[in-house]
C-alpha cells in the first residue's frame, strides 16, 4: 500500500485497515478499509446507527473514555498506529482535533476557551498567544465579530458563533486533521452555510473527517464521500462520483432518498 | 360570570383552594423564621442592654461575676469550621473526582453509597468515637509529629504549639470535617454528573488530561453547586453540637492561637450551660450567643453569594 491511490496529488493521511469495533460484545464496525487523503474533506454519511460517529471517535481514540469498547486492526495517522497501547493520547489529540454535534463552549471567555487548548500542548508568549488567538479567529471566520468582547463569556454567542468558536479552539493548537462530528445538527440553515463555506477555505490547510446524516451537506463540501450502513462500509469514493453514479444498488437506494 | 358551569365553578374553587393552602404554607416558613429571630432578640435584651456590642470581643465569660462576652466561643466556633472546611473541601474534591471520572465502574455505587451512610451517623456517635478512639491516638502520636514539622515554621508553627491532650480546637475541627465531607462529597459528585459529556469530550478532544478536563472545565461549569455544597458543608460545621462538645475541651479561657489548646464553641456552651444558668443574665448572654451564631450563618450565606456573583463576572456572564 505504498502509493496506489488514482491521484497522484493526493497524499495519504489517516488509513483505516480492517477496522473492527466493540461495545462489550456489540460488533459496531465490520471490517472498515478506508483512507483519508491529506487537505481535502472527507464525509461520513448513512443512516442512525450505521457507525459513522464510531469511526469518527477513534481516530482521536475518544472511546478510550469509556470502558467496554475495544477495538480490532490498525489505524495509521502518518503511518503510525495510533490504536497501539503505548500512543501518547494528549499529544495524539494536539494532532487531531474535533468538533461536536452541539457546540460546547467551556465556561470561560472567549479568549480563554481559545487560550486554554493552547495552554495544553504550548507555552507562548503573551504576544505570540494574542497572535495565534487572533489567528484561529480569524480562520474559523469569528474574528469581526467578537474581536470588541474577546473578555466576554463564550457561552453568550449564538449557536453559530459558538460552533464557529469551538471551530477555532480545534485549530488553533495546529492540528493536522480537524474531525467534525454533525457539526451543523444544531444550528439554523445560515450558520451552517457560513460553517460549510468555512471548511473550504480550512481544507487549504488542514484534513477535514466530517459525519453527516444530511447528503446535500456531504455532497456540497466533501472531496470524498464513504457510505455506511450497519457497521459496514458499503462504499468508498470521490464525492461526485458516490452521487452521480454509485456503483453499489444500496448506496444508489440510500442517496435518491428511497431509503434512509 | 353570568353562566359559569358547575364543573368550571369546581375547578376554579378547587384551584382557589390548592393555591391558598400552598401559599399558607410559605407565609409560615416566614413567619416561623421572623418569629425565632424575634424571640432571640428578645431573649437577649437583658444581655444586650448590659454589655453592649462589646459582647462581641469580650474574652471573659464569668457566670459567678455575671460578667459574659462571646469571643471565645465565637473564634471556637469559627476556628473549628475553618479547620473542617480546610480539610474537607480537598478531601471530599479527590473523593468526588475519583467517583466520577476516575474509578472504575463497579466501585463507583459501593463507593458513593458508603460515602452517604457517613453522612447518616449521629454526631453524638462521632462524638464518643472521637474522644474515645480518636483523640488518645491523635495526642500520642499526630500531636507531637505536627508540632516537631509544621510547629517550627515561622508564623503557621504557632497554630501547631502546646501540649498534646487530645482534645482541643484542632480535634474538634478534624471532626467536623469528617462530618462534613459525606455531605459536601455526594454533592460535589452529584453536580460533576451532570456535567455534559460532551463538553468534557470536548476538552479532552484537546489533549487534556483528566485533571486539566476536571480543574478548567467540570468546575467551572458546576461551580454554583460546588460552592452550595461546601456551603451545606459549612452550616453543618458551625451549627454542630455534640461532636464538637466532646472534643473541643469547653474551655472558657483565651490561652493564645494553638490549635492544640481547648477552646469552646457557640453551640458547645449552649447545650452545655443552659442547664446551669441561674441569673437571668446568664440566660440572656446564652440567647445572645445563639442569635450570634444565627447572624454568622446569615453572613456565610450572604458572603457565598457575593463570592459566586463574582465568580460569574470574571467569567463574563454577565454580559
Amino acid at each position: 500500500m505504498t502509493n496506489d491511490s488514482p491521484d497522484a496529488a493526493l497524499r495519504r493521511q489517516i488509513a483505516v485497515k480492517n477496522f473492527n469495533f466493540y461495545y462489550g460484545k456489540y460488533h459496531a464496525l465490520k471490517n472498515v478499509n478506508l483512507e483519508v487523503f491529506k487537505e481535502r474533506v472527507t464525509a461520513f454519511i448513512g443512516p442512525s446507527g450505521c457507525g459513522k460517529s464510531t469511526l469518527l471517535r477513534t481516530f482521536n481514540r475518544m472511546y478510550d473514555l469509556y470502558p467496554d469498547q475495544r477495538t480490532e486492526g490498525e489505524i495509521l495517522l502518518d503511518d503510525k498506529n495510533i490504536l497501539d497501547r503505548g500512543v501518547d493520547l494528549n499529544e495524539l489529540r494536539a494532532k487531531i482535533g474535533m468538533v461536536f454535534q452541539k457546540p460546547t463552549p467551556f465556561p470561560m471567555s472567549i479568549y480563554d476557551n481559545i487560550a486554554f487548548g493552547i495552554g495544553l500542548h504550548e507555552r507562548l508568549s503573551r504576544v505570540d498567544l494574542d497572535e495565534r488567538i487572533e489567528w484561529a479567529l480569524q480562520k474559523a471566520a469569528l474574528w469581526d465579530e467578537v474581536k470588541d468582547k474577546l473578555k466576554q463569556s463564550g457561552m453568550g454567542l449564538s449557536g453559530g458563533q459558538q460552533q464557529r468558536l469551538c471551530i477555532a479552539r480545534g485549530i488553533a493548537i495546529k492540528p493536522e486533521v480537524l474531525l467534525l462530528d454533525e457539526p451543523t445538527s444544531a444550528l439554523d440553515p445560515i450558520s451552517t452555510m457560513r460553517i460549510e463555506e468555512l471548511l473550504h477555505e480550512l481544507k487549504r490547510e488542514f484534513t477535514i473527517v466530517i459525519v453527516t446524516h444530511n447528503m446535500q451537506q456531504a455532497a456540497r463540501v466533501s472531496d470524498f464521500t464513504a457510505y455506511m450502513y450497519l457497521g459496514e462500509l458499503i462504499e468508498f469514493g470521490v464525492t461526485d462520483e458516490i452521487f452521480v453514479k454509485p456503483k453499489k444498488k444500496q448506496t444508489e437506494d440510500y442517496i435518491t432518498g428511497r431509503f434512509g | 360570570m353570568s353562566q359559569e358551569s358547575p364543573s368550571a365553578l369546581r375547578h376554579r374553587v378547587g384551584d382557589l383552594v390548592f393555591f391558598n393552602l400552598t401559599r399558607f404554607f410559605a407565609v409560615v416558613t416566614l413567619l416561623l423564621l421572623a418569629g425565632i429571630i424575634v424571640s432571640l432578640i428578645h431573649g437577649a435584651l437583658p444581655a444586650i442592654d448590659k454589655f453592649g456590642l462589646s459582647f462581641l470581643w469580650t474574652a471573659e465569660w464569668n457566670p459567678p461575676m455575671d460578667r459574659f462576652g462571646a469571643l471565645i466561643p465565637i473564634y471556637g466556633t469559627l476556628a473549628t469550621s475553618l479547620v473542617a472546611l480546610v480539610i474537607a473541601v480537598p478531601v471530599s474534591f479527590g473523593i468526588a473526582l475519583f467517583l466520577t471520572e476516575l474509578a472504575p465502574p463497579w466501585l463507583r455505587r459501593p463507593l458513593g453509597i458508603a460515602i452517604e451512610l457517613l453522612a447518616g451517623i449521629p454526631s453524638i456517635v462521632y462524638g464518643m468515637w472521637g474522644l474515645l478512639v480518636f483523640a488518645p491516638i491523635f495526642a500520642e502520636y499526630v500531636q507531637p509529629a505536627l508540632a516537631s514539622t509544621v510547629g517550627k515554621v515561622p508564623l503557621l508553627g504557632a497554630l501547631f504549639q502546646g501540649a498534646p491532650m487530645g482534645i482541643g480546637i484542632l480535634s474538634a475541627g478534624i471532626i467536623l470535617a469528617v462530618m462534613t465531607i459525606p455531605f459536601i462529597a455526594s454533592v460535589m459528585r452529584d453536580v460533576f454528573e451532570i456535567t455534559p459529556p460532551m463538553l468534557k469530550e470536548s476538552a479532552y478532544a484537546l489533549g487534556s488530561t483528566t485533571w486539566e478536563v476536571v480543574w478548567n472545565v467540570v468546575l467551572p461549569y458546576t461551580k454554583i453547586g460546588v460552592v452550595g455544597g461546601i456551603m451545606l458543608g459549612l452550616g453543618r460545621a458551625l451549627g454542630e453540637t455534640m461532636a464538637v462538645t466532646f472534643l473541643i475541651g469547653n474551655m472558657n479561657f483565651f490561652n493564645g492561637i494553638s490549635l492544640f489548646l481547648p477552646g469552646n464553641s457557640i453551640a458547645s456552651a449552649l447545650a452545655n450551660e443552659f442547664a446551669e444558668a441561674e441569673s437571668e443574665i446568664y440566660t440572656a448572654s446564652l440567647i445572645e450567643l445563639g442569635l450570634i451564631l444565627f447572624v454568622i450563618t446569615l453572613i456565610v450565606l450572604t458572603l457565598s453569594k457575593i463570592l459566586l456573583n463574582r465568580l460569574s463576572a470574571q467569567e463574563g456572564t454577565s454580559s
